[in-house]
């Protein structure tokens, strides 16, 4: 039951983002400001992707409660932190952003860092 | 008779078009770690001080609602997820992923000062790591799809 969740939370979290990455691009540059957050609010609402995406994070928000409810914060953080690598490779294969080197390794650093933080 | 204009020269393009977004971008993570942060810490401080346990009935989390702290807690993140989509719409997914990973730190730094929790010599060690990572990624250009390089 504790890798459903996980997977769960994984898949869910990875799926949440990477619509948001390539709905808001195509949406254009948003702000945070009065007018901004009122914009921003009414892109969320006319765009079905934007809607799935928040659909993806409160699924993965319950699967993680869920998670941390069972199992101890140490194993359901790093465990939740594998989406971290399944995000930079969707990201590198389906929205082709360009991962070099550094951003990997970078990103690796931060993976293991995150890991480190929960035991 | 006109003479044609010469193209910058990449390097002053960069600066002189990039500049602005990137000081955009990094003040829109430093909003988001600072939002994500204190607003779970003010989650964490309005729950630990309610009298009875969350449980899955949906009347103790209204309740736990109407705590200011939560109430305020709630606001920010609320707040935190408008900004991280800001910074998603000028920056790409495998940039902000790691860059926001600096909010775990201030998170345990928040959890010392205010809540009084244990920092292990690990946490440390976490925290120099996520750093180090979020440096080494922050070196590299935040925005690099076809639409992003071909403007």
């Amino acid at each position: 039951m504790k890798w459903l969740l996980v997977a769960i939370t994984v898949a869910a979290t990875a799926l949440s983002d990477l619509l948001q990455s390539y709905e808001l691009k195509r949406a254009g540059e948003q702000s945070v400001s009065a007018r901004g957050i009122a914009r921003l609010a009414v892109t969320v609402a006319r765009r079905r992707y934007l809607i799935l995406s928040i659909v993806c994070l409160a699924f993965s928000f319950f699967a993680f409660m869920a998670l941390v409810q069972s199992q101890p914060l140490s194993f359901a953080v790093p465990a939740s932190a594998g989406s971290f690598i399944l995000e930079t490779l969707a990201a590198r294969l389906l929205l082709r952003e360009q991962v070099g080197p550094r951003r990997a390794a970078g990103t690796l650093l931060v993976l293991g860092g995150i890991i480190l933080l929960a035991r | 008779m006109t003479r044609p204009r010469r193209a910058p020269a990449r390097g002053c393009y960069h600066q002189t078009v990039d500049q602005p977004r990137k000081a955009r971008t990094y003040l829109l993570v430093l909003l988001f770690i600072a939002l994500r942060g204190f607003g779970n810490l003010l989650l964490a401080f309005g729950t630990k001080r309610l009298p009875a346990a969350l449980n899955a009935h949906p009347s103790a989390y209204l309740q736990a609602m109407a705590d200011p702290a939560v109430a305020a807690g709630i606001g920010m993140l609320i707040f935190s997820l408008f900004t991280r989509m800001a910074l998603l719409s000028i920056a790409d997914l495998s940039f902000v992923l790691p860059v926001t990973a600096v909010g775990y730190v201030l998170a345990a730094a928040l959890g010392k000062v205010f809540l009084h929790e244990e920092v292990t010599a690990i946490r440390w060690l976490a925290a120099f790591l996520i750093f180090g990572g979020t440096a080494l990624v922050g070196s590299t250009p935040q925005n690099t799809t076809k639409e992003a390089l071909s403007k």
